[in-house]
């Protein structure tokens, strides 16, 4: 990368849901979807968020645009040329003349999709909302767009429907590319796609980030994806970031009990590759009801008296290695081989 | 059927097409594959390739309007010559005995599987009054044995709980107990792991692994995620358009690949071992719908090494490259033996 310029940084992000009473509506609780997320996104740079199903990566991601109102923290961005704003604090007029510089792509590329709409609508309709983004006339845009999505522009007017999974999932990139965004939270975009497309589509977002320096958040489920895409990856277990460093050093070495259990579940498309097996013991904790001390203690395989009382902060280990646990320092744990 | 009666269950020459207004789809078109006792077969492919309808013929469920042709020899429990599936009605008490009493069945969603409105005991207890017991009492202590056999706790609990009270894991584990209940000696296996995270993927699979070895059953696994076919395969068919184009054991399919589209699948994912960020090998176009198409290789539209002329003139037959490893491919084959 040969920019380091921080392009967002988030602080102390939470999101609480309240749990209401079926009768009386009133709360009884609150699911703490994002409790406290720190992290931040260099320009061009990919920031991998991974994590399995239920632990907030989908609602971090929404909170970060402001598709979810977050309960607290600070979100801020350092756009080009512009004083940094903290996008928490802006009223709805200053936060569409934001919302341009910020995109977003779906996991899945049916339901993404206005099937009433024409490609040309689609991909169209960011600039239509922003008009003063545009350069060139609007057609001649779209048509660019399609072209650097590697779609046929003639294929403009014609709906979603006529499209393969794969062309859809173009077209949603089209479109959050539309308003030359400098920044894309990637949602499982590559999750709902077969193997033959979603190298296609994997290979377009690499493209496209050299090409415009754009910072992805991208979420996955799927390491192999993570590792293949991202410069640095955060991993999040119930609502909280337990460790981050560079991709490459969170696979070869990692320092968090949960993130060796995840490295140890890949399946590697090898039948020679001989590894250590890991199993997690127990089921993802309810994040309403959260144990107490470090959230990963009832399942932690090195966990200790201390685990269960107090609960690890987010430190540094070394730069950019962050971990949440109050062993890091002295467990041993095994990467996967690479 | 194959007199080696270390085969369970051989499928010769299936096909199973659609009857649609837009013409005649062809889901499945000319498969062939065998069925060891105590070894797994997987089917790998992309959507659409067919390998989920392929088993729906094994069990003959296919929905209407689909016809099916070809043989399915399936070795019986109880002993006797072999029978075939395909002959048997549908909805007859023969086919009946066969599903979930000797062909056991998961499928990829256990929440759309299983009736929502029933217990998960009732539900058990049901598959084994068919097939196994007509007590009561028994078939419920055969319920919570088997529950307690996939690791559920508080298995005399669980009985009374309906499906969207279990997690995703669980929901996927009382599933497979459902299937094994009745000792099938064949367990299908719907691309079960798909919609489970990576933790709980590792242990349903080594579930699978280990309850295959204890209760001696063979498997057909169904999956598109090449590393699960890695790990749970002992043979591997490729499937293609409605085709197996490679099938053998999966160290060769995975180190010595032969046909152009498992050499490309396998060079497209991305792997551990790769350089970050490198750009992955491309598949080019999409997958064609299997309507109307002519004769000619399924793949020849994506292939890179297509020759016009030769690969888009006729079907390319299953030819054996080596003992077990067979190839569908124009380019793939042997050179002929100079004629006399």
């Amino acid at each position: 990368m040969n920019n380091n310029e921080i392009l967002l940084e988030v602080r102390g992000l939470t999101k609480h849901f309240p749990l209401k009473s079926n009768f009386w509506r009133r709360v009884i609780g609150h699911v703490r979807a994002v409790d406290g997320v720190d992290l931040f996104v260099r320009r061009g740079e990919t920031l991998g968020l991974v994590g399995e199903s239920g632990c907030g990566k989908t609602t971090l991601g929404r909170c970060i645009l402001r598709a979810i109102e977050p309960t607290a923290g600070e979100v801020l961005y350092h756009l080009q040329g512009r004083q940094p704003v903290d996008f928490r604090s802006l009223s709805g007029d200053q936060l569409r003349q934001m919302r341009p510089f910020m995109q977003m792509v779906f996991q899945d590329p049916f339901s993404a999709l206005d099937p009433r709409m024409t490609v040309y609508d689609i991909i169209s309709e960011p600039l239509r909302a922003n008009p003063g983004r545009v350069m060139t006339t609007i057609v001649e845009r779209v048509k660019e767009l399609m072209t650097v999505v590697g779609l046929n522009p003639q294929y403009m007017e014609r709906y979603p429907h006529a499209f393969s999974t794969g062309q859809r999932q173009r077209i949603s990139v089209a479109r959050a590319l539309a308003t030359s965004p400098e920044f894309i939270v990637c949602d499982e975009p590559v999750s709902a796609l077969d193997v033959s497309v979603r190298s296609q589509i994997l290979n377009l977002l690499l493209e496209l980030q050299d090409r415009y320096q754009v910072g992805y958040l991208f979420i996955s489920h799927d390491l192999s994806v993570i590792h293949h895409i991202s410069h640095r990856v955060a991993v999040m277990y119930v609502g909280k970031i337990v460790e981050t460093a560079s991709a490459v050093e969170l696979f070869q070495s990692p320092k968090h009990p949960y993130t060796e259990v995840l490295l140890h579940a890949i399946p590697r498309p090898d039948p020679r590759s001989k590894r250590i097996r890991l199993y997690l013991s127990g089921e993802l904790p309810n994040p309403a009801n959260p144990p107490s001390g470090c959230y990963f203690h009832p399942r932690c395989g090195y966990a200790q008296e201390v685990c269960a009382r107090q609960t690890p902060a987010l430190s540094e280990l070394s730069p950019l290695h962050h971990v949440a646990c109050h062993f890091a320092a002295e467990l041993n744990l095994n990467g996967v081989a690479m | 059927m194959n007199d080696d009666s270390d085969i369970l269950l051989d499928v010769r020459d299936l096909h199973v097409s659609f009857q649609l207004r837009e013409g005649l789809l062809k889901a499945v078109d000319g498969v062939d594959f065998v069925v060891r006792k105590r070894k797994t077969v997987g089917l790998v492919g992309e959507s659409g390739c067919g390998k989920s309808v392929t088993v729906k013929a094994v069990l003959q469920i296919i929905p209407p309007p689909g016809k099916m042709r070809g043989e399915i020899w399936l070795r019986r429990k109880a002993g006797g010559p072999p029978v075939d599936l395909g002959k048997l009605d549908p909805t007859g008490d023969e086919i009946r005995q066969v599903r979930g009493g000797e062909i056991g069945m998961i499928f990829q969603e256990p929440m759309k599987a299983f009736s929502p409105v029933h217990t998960i005991g009732n539900q058990l207890v049901e598959g084994i009054l068919l097939h196994t017991t007509p007590d009561p009492k028994e078939a419920h202590d055969a319920a919570v044995a088997m529950l307690e056999r996939v690791k559920i706790a508080n298995p005399q609990q669980r009985m009374k709980a309906y499906p969207h009270e279990l997690s995703g894991g669980m929901r996927q584990r009382a599933m497979i107990a459902a299937a094994l209940a009745c000792h099938p000696s064949i367990l299908i296996a719907d691309e079960p792991t798909t919609a489970l995270d990576v933790t709980v993927q590792a242990e349903v699979l080594r579930l699978i692994k280990d309850l295959q070895a204890e209760l001696g059953m063979s498997v057909i696994f169904i999956t598109h995620d090449l590393g699960v076919v890695a790990e749970m395969a002992d043979d591997v068919a490729v499937m293609y358009l409605g085709r197996i184009v490679e099938q053998s054991d999966v160290d060769t399919i995975f180190h010595e690949p032969m046909h152009p589209y498992t050499v490309e699948l396998l060079r497209s994912i991305p792997e551990l071992g790769r350089t970050p960020r490198s750009r992955l090998n491309t598949i080019e176009g999409t997958v064609p719908v299997p309507l109307n198409l002519g004769r000619r290789c399924g793949f020849y539209s994506r292939c890179r090494e297509a020759v016009a002329g030769v690969c888009d003139v006729a079907d390319p037959p299953a030819v054996q490259v080596r003992p077990g490893h067979r190839v569908r491919c124009f380019l793939r084959q042997p050179p002929p033996a100079v004629a006399v």
